[in-house]
């Protein structure tokens, strides 16, 4: 007899539809900029270029064959790494994109980090004591910080951190190779700009969600046992209250890796908000797309990420 | 029984005492009179019934005594509450600690939502021995599954790696026992224990209840809106009406002679089996009252028959009745009185109270 338990079933359900999720998405990025008006060639064409050079590249590229032939030719190199050259620098774009992505995954990672390291015991203890000091200090920060964009934050950031205290180098990219202690001084304040935009997120619905969970019974049982209020927080009503905390860790972190474009160009990092932005102004198509389909995948799969999540928030969820 | 409270036993040492406990509530419609000055006191093996119906302050009450008031509650400055003899305001926090959970515990109404569902029932029984007795996990664990055994769950050591969910209500209601008698309470408060639970699980819940308190001669306060429920376990009983105690009796002689009006018409709503179906039932007109800024008079007046004018512009204090020591009730009017009787009698005349309550012969107590 052939058996499977239930969470492996729910699994291989789910990544069956993260493949066909991602199918689409390829479609979809495929067919953005085969709809956009405007050819590639003319800004690969030096100005005065004659008809046959044109159609000698137009024969490199592919550009004459019908759509459904190039998306496949396009989708089966994307499925063995090959994204195709860049139409500006002549690289594959995959080398180009993995050259960049370890620049933004380290932001988005530190930045998702330390928003947590910050953001639960605020959260947590606003929670437990709605209306109270730490409470309204904590929401008088955030929507202070709510109010102001990223990149005003960034630079208020720079002034005070780097420019006045000199603590920080005001922009640039030290690599690890580099030395440690310099690499961290020189993401410490794009990751400090990017996760004051992150905490003030978390802090909001871990708050409220604690608020909630704290007046359910069982939260009042476990009070009434005389447990530690820290057992009591952390312990019982930390997990059923994450919920909505552990969705929006999942989307946020996401879109940092898909590129966090204003605080990259603003402290000069080499990520791939930085190369997105050069692709599209410079009509880099097949970089773009490469791009686009980097960012969907990374989405799809921490999303499904958070949906296998949830039975260890949960053990009730395990059951359905 | 009838002379729990004769001969000077009234001055032997209390395990809870409650005197004149006021909670208010403040809240956007104004200051909620919840518990409005209540007196009681439980002693050593004994049951207090206290019953009312929601709204009543019964909760607030246990909720208070538990010290798991919600953050918007105001508890009178002359409020006194002393387990033991040890004013409840004035011990020091190593006291404190392992007071609640521990001396004093708590069985709460339902059992299906006071485990947390993220944690299992070992997780959860072992973390207050630990925490209380300070035994280390192996110990903790080996006791969780006395007290699972002790509670009437089979199985105990495959119910510790449970999570709630899996259990049925009255299995839960079982290890909220077992949590709540894990540290050998002085003090058991259930506040509804069976009201959530089927009919069939009650009577074992109730029996559980009673063997545990006799096995370890705690105390125990059993929260309820129903006189059936107390009836058989509890020593004494409590009737509770808008945040005050209106009655106050040995259980026998309460049902021997029930003085208070609210009281007798608690125990004629509830419905008889030897009635020919469909009867009506005999419900209480009006309902349970939110005290904001209570005009003069005794809260029961707009919906007890007996209201006359002097229970619209006096407070009834509550004091003891004539025929028995022990019993005490807060009425001008007590039911089976010649007052109460000629107090009905002059509504029904009128064919309304002072309140303006219809009255006819069907309302009579």
């Amino acid at each position: 007899m052939y058996r499977m338990n239930a969470t492996a079933l729910a699994v291989l359900r789910r990544l069956a539809k993260l493949v066909l999720v991602l199918f689409l998405v390829s479609v979809a990025a495929f067919l953005l900029l085969e709809l956009i008006p405007g050819d590639p060639l003319d800004t690969l064409l030096p100005e005065g270029a004659t008809a046959e050079t044109r159609a000698q590249l137009e024969e490199l590229y592919g550009l004459n064959d019908p759509m459904v032939a190039r998306y496949l030719h396009w989708l089966g190199g994307a499925l063995q790494g090959d994204l195709g050259r860049s139409f500006q620098t002549q690289l594959p774009v995959t080398q180009a994109i993995l050259e960049r992505v370890p620049v933004t995954v380290e932001l988005a990672a530190l930045s998702t980090l330390l928003a947590l390291v910050v953001a639960v015991p605020f959260g947590v203890y606003a929670g437990y004591r709605p209306g109270g000091v730490l409470d309204r200090v904590v929401t008088f920060l955030v929507s202070l910080t709510l109010s102001v964009p990223n990149f005003l934050m960034g630079i208020l950031l720079i002034f005070v951190c780097a420019v006045t205290l000199g603590l920080f180098p005001v922009s640039g990219w030290v690599p690890w190779e580099e030395g440690a202690g310099e690499h961290l001084r020189s993401v410490a304040l794009p990751v400090l700009t990017l996760a004051s935009a992150e905490i003030v997120v978390f802090v909001r619905l871990l708050r409220n969600d604690m608020v909630a969970t704290l007046q359910q019974d069982f939260a009042l049982a476990a009070r009434a046992r005389g447990l530690p209020t820290a057992w009591v927080l952390f312990g019982h009503a930390l997990r059923p209250s994450s919920f909505s905390l552990v969705t929006v860790l999942g989307v946020s972190l996401a879109r940092l890796i898909g590129g966090t474009v204003i605080v990259e160009n603003l402290f000069a990092l080499p990520g791939v908000g930085t190369l997105v932005i050069n692709a599209i102004s410079s009509r880099d198509y097949l970089m773009v797309q490469g791009i686009v389909l980097l960012v969907a995948t990374v989405y799809v799969v921490l999303n499904t990420a958070v949906d296998l999540s949830y039975p260890l928030l949960d053990p009730r969820v395990r059951k359905s | 029984m009838s002379t729990l409270f004769a001969n000077g036993t009234r001055t032997s040492p209390s395990l809870l005492d409650i005197r004149d406990l006021r909670v208010w509530f403040d809240t956007p419609r104004g200051l909620v009179r919840a518990v409005d000055g209540v007196d009681l006191s439980v002693r050593p093996g004994r049951t207090l019934g206290v019953v009312g119906e929601s709204g009543s302050g019964k909760s607030v009450l246990a909720r208070a005594v538990m010290n798991i008031l919600a953050p918007n509650a105001l508890t009178f400055p002359d409020s006194r509450i002393s387990v033991d003899g040890q004013d409840l305001r004035t011990i020091s926090k190593d006291q404190a600690r392992h007071l609640w959970g521990s001396q004093v515990s708590m069985v709460f109404q339902d059992p299906m939502t006071s485990l947390t569902p993220v944690l299992t029932i070992g997780r959860q029984l072992t973390e207050v021995l630990r925490h209380h007795l300070g035994m280390d996990r192996a110990a903790a664990r080996r006791r969780a599954e006395d007290l699972l055994r002790q509670v009437g769950i089979p199985e105990p050591a495959k119910r510790l790696r449970q999570y709630p969910h899996n259990l049925s209500g009255g299995m839960r209601q079982r290890v909220t026992i077992a949590l709540a008698v894990s540290c050998d309470p002085r003090l058991l408060i259930a506040d509804e224990p069976t009201t959530a639970l089927d009919v069939t699980v009650q009577q074992q819940i109730l029996e559980l209840l009673d063997q545990l308190r006799a096995e370890n001669g705690m105390g125990m306060i059993l929260i309820t809106h129903d006189l059936g429920v107390v009836a058989g376990h509890a020593d004494e009983i409590a009737v509770m009406y808008g945040g005050r105690i209106v009655e106050r009796a040995p259980t026998r002689v309460l049902f021997g002679a029930m003085r208070h009006p609210y009281t007798r018409a608690l125990v004629r709503s509830i419905p008889r089996i030897a009635e020919p179906s469909h009867t009506r039932l005999h419900a209480i007109p009006g309902r349970p009252p939110v005290i904001i800024d209570p005009p003069p008079g005794c809260r029961f007046a707009p919906r007890c028959p007996n209201a006359r004018p002097r229970c619209l512009s006096e407070d009834p204090a509550l004091r003891r009745t004539g025929d028995d020591d022990t019993h005490s009730h807060a009425c001008f009017f007590p039911v089976g009185t010649p007052e109460g009787e000629a107090a009905f009698a002059a509504n029904l005349r009128d064919g309304r109270t002072a309140a303006g309550l219809t009255v006819t012969e069907g309302s009579r107590l």
